[in-house]
């Protein structure tokens, strides 16, 4: 069946409440507003506001009291409406739901799952535009997810939810309008592996989320010069699938990070760190890196597209890698 | 339960946090306990009155400044003090200290270090309790700092809009680490504060047991009976430094002295012999029976073992379960 990114994670929002009366979806303007990016819409007209919980603009509050929910029996689904504003409720996901299994010996977990979008590309400049899921994948204790097909969009929630420890998953924004092609019984999905999305043998791309339909097409635009791309996309940033890290390394022997993240201190250079730690004597050139320039995110279109990862510097970037090795 | 026995009651449980507390400070010097301890010295009248008023299935949510509670609520002394001498027969395992002392048995949700981090955390427990339908009350323990917060604002209010049944407890003992309240704070009137989210709010002597046993009762009552949060502010005084490393230079020796005199132990006490409802058998009994309790206590932590490090890494997420 034809559906959207957004219409997939809906459906998946539905189902889990359908199947589980524990599971209760709250946050800004996810009621009457019917969602910021409209993915719960509809959702409060048929199921009520005891379970599409409206929440004051209190991030802090409302991320804490889904970790207070879960630990009394619960299954929340905290929306935050974009990753920036996540900020503001940074004390109770990294002091609180990533710390009291530990902290506690074990006694507590907290099965909370935290929804948020993520990325630029939508002009919405420096307050709404980055990337910071690469800050989260450095937390122990926090499992994070970047759903970059519909599949996933539709199948990561649900295995999310049966998870005792918290999830958060990062939304592209620009992902929600995505359509794509879903089977009728299409379900749930595992959250431990990354996933090769194009097979190929001449240099591996590694990339998750928002980037991930342009680098499907870099790796056309490679095609047609002769260059055999293999994509891999992470879908799991926290704990990363270093098998599949390393069945892409040696198998292509090249390998090009694409993150829209930051470069420095980021979940690119993690990879890179990883693939050059295990895997140098196997490489045939230097790991090479695509991020967004080192600026918060511009309004202005222009701007903004130069601070991007484009298919023009992923196509360039693995280029230089199959030449480097000669 | 009696006149006499809740007030025998109360008495004992402030001098067990008391004994159990002198004992942390003499350890702590004797470098058997590191890292942070604050203890609660002369504001024992919070937990032991507040924690009278609560069923077993009610949850509690404390500060960083919590053994009291944790002993009150139920966790042995034993086990705190394994936890702080860093033990795996601790009730965190030695990961936590005494800062984080967590309990699943009898509900005690920490032993938070972060000011007003745990009033989030409250407001959903109750929100899980009111939407499976249980008569439950969490007591969330939180100091006068944490009103500076933007989290006691926003838990506040989230609480008071979804009418769910938390106690909010403010123990105000005045300084916020060392800073006074009239420092940080335009409006000194605490309750006020509860009240602007449409919360009843009730003051209350903190150094009296018995008056904060009553207030907490009556609060418990109504936040039960579905009358939505409420929210007491105990008026109280730390008689010690806040912590093992504050050399004190923010308040005068009188002042502390001035509260010494209103020792919630001693004033109990005295107003049970003047009645002649306690007798001196009957207190040295009391001392006996806990000064046994902490000796216990400090030998079984003396005994407890080290974890071993190769499970440094455990308790990050669920294991999972074993076929």
């Amino acid at each position: 069946m034809k559906t959207t990114y957004r219409e997939a994670m809906r459906a998946a929002i539905r189902e889990a409440m359908q199947r589980d009366e524990r599971v209760f979806l709250m946050g800004e303007d996810v009621g009457h507003y019917g969602g910021c990016y409209a993915v719960s819409l509809g959702l409060l007209e048929e199921f009520g506001p005891e379970r599409i919980r409206d929440t004051p603009l209190s991030e802090s509050a409302f991320t804490g009291a889904g970790i207070g929910a879960a630990l009394g029996g619960m299954r929340p689904i905290v929306e935050i409406m974009t990753v920036n504003f996540s900020l503001l409720a940074l004390d109770q996901i990294i002091n609180n739901a990533a710390t009291l299994r530990h902290m506690s010996g074990g006694q507590f977990s907290v099965p909370l799952v935290i929804r948020m979008t993520t990325g630029a590309g939508r002009q919405l400049a420096a307050q709404h535009s980055h990337s910071l899921e690469g800050w989260y994948a450095h937390i122990p204790g926090l499992r994070i997810l970047a759903p970059a097909t519909v599949a996933d969009a539709r199948g990561m929630l649900w295995t999310a939810l049966q998870d005792p420890d918290p999830v958060l998953i990062f939304e592209h924004g620009t992902l929600y309008a995505v359509p794509g092609e879903l089977d009728d019984d299409a379900g749930a999905v595992d959250i431990d592996t990354a996933a090769v999305r194009r097979p190929g043998a001449d240099v591996s791309l590694i990339t998750y989320g928002g980037t991930l339909p342009m680098v499907l097409e870099a790796a056309d635009r490679l095609a047609t010069d002769g260059i055999d791309a293999e994509v891999l996309d992470l879908r799991t940033l926290r704990p990363l699938d270093d098998a599949a890290i390393a069945a892409t390394v040696t198998k292509t022997h090249r390998a090009v990070v694409v993150d829209e993240g930051w470069r420095s201190g980021s979940l690119s250079a993690e990879i890179s760190a990883r693939i050059t730690e295990r895997f140098f004597y196997d490489l045939d050139a230097p790991v090479g890196r695509v991020c967004s320039a080192e600026v918060p995110i511009p309004y202005a279109r222009h701007l903004e597209l130069a601070a991007l990862p484009t298919a023009e510097r992923v196509v360039a970037a693995a280029r230089e890698a199959v030449h480097a090795g000669g | 339960m009696t006149d006499q026995h809740q007030a025998h009651d109360l008495l004992r449980r402030m001098l067990r946090v008391r004994r159990l507390e002198e004992t942390c400070v003499e350890l702590y010097s004797a470098t058997k306990i590191r890292g942070f301890l604050h203890v609660q010295i002369g504001e024992e009248a919070v937990a032991a009155g507040v924690m009278s008023a609560l069923e077993p299935d009610d949850a509690v949510v404390a500060t960083y400044r919590e053994h009291g509670h944790a002993l009150l609520r139920g966790v042995s002394a034993d086990s705190i003090l394994a936890e702080m001498f860093g033990k795996q027969e601790g009730c965190c395992r030695g990961r936590g200290g005494s800062m984080h002392l967590f309990d699943a048995a009898t509900r005690f949700y920490g032993g938070n270090a972060i000011v007003a981090g745990g009033l989030p955390v409250a407001v959903g427990l109750a929100l899980a309790d009111r939407m499976q339908g249980r008569r439950r009350v969490t007591a969330c323990f939180f100091g006068e700092g944490a009103v500076a917060e933007g989290e006691f604002h926003e838990s506040l209010n989230l609480a008071a809009l979804w009418q769910l049944p938390v106690l909010f407890v403010c123990e105000n003992n005045l300084y916020a680490m060392g800073t006074a309240l009239r420092y940080t704070e335009s409006q000194t009137d605490l309750a006020l504060k509860a009240a602007a989210y449409e919360i009843p709010a009730w003051p209350a002597d903190g150094m009296d047991a018995l008056a904060v046993a009553e207030a907490a009762r009556r609060a418990v009552d109504a936040v039960r009976s579905g009358g939505g949060p409420h929210f007491l502010e105990l008026r109280t005084y730390r008689f010690r430094a806040h912590s093992m490393f504050d050399p004190e230079r923010y308040r005068d020796k009188a002042e502390v002295a001035s509260w010494v005199e209103r020792d919630p132990i001693a004033t109990l006490r005295a107003t049970l012999q003047a009645e002649d409802r306690l007798s001196e058998e009957e207190w040295t009994a009391m001392q006996q029976e806990v000064d046994a309790e902490m000796e216990q206590a400090v030998a079984y932590a003396e005994a407890g073992t080290p974890e071993p490090v190769e499970e440094l890494t455990r308790f990050l997420y669920t294991e999972p379960a074993t076929p």
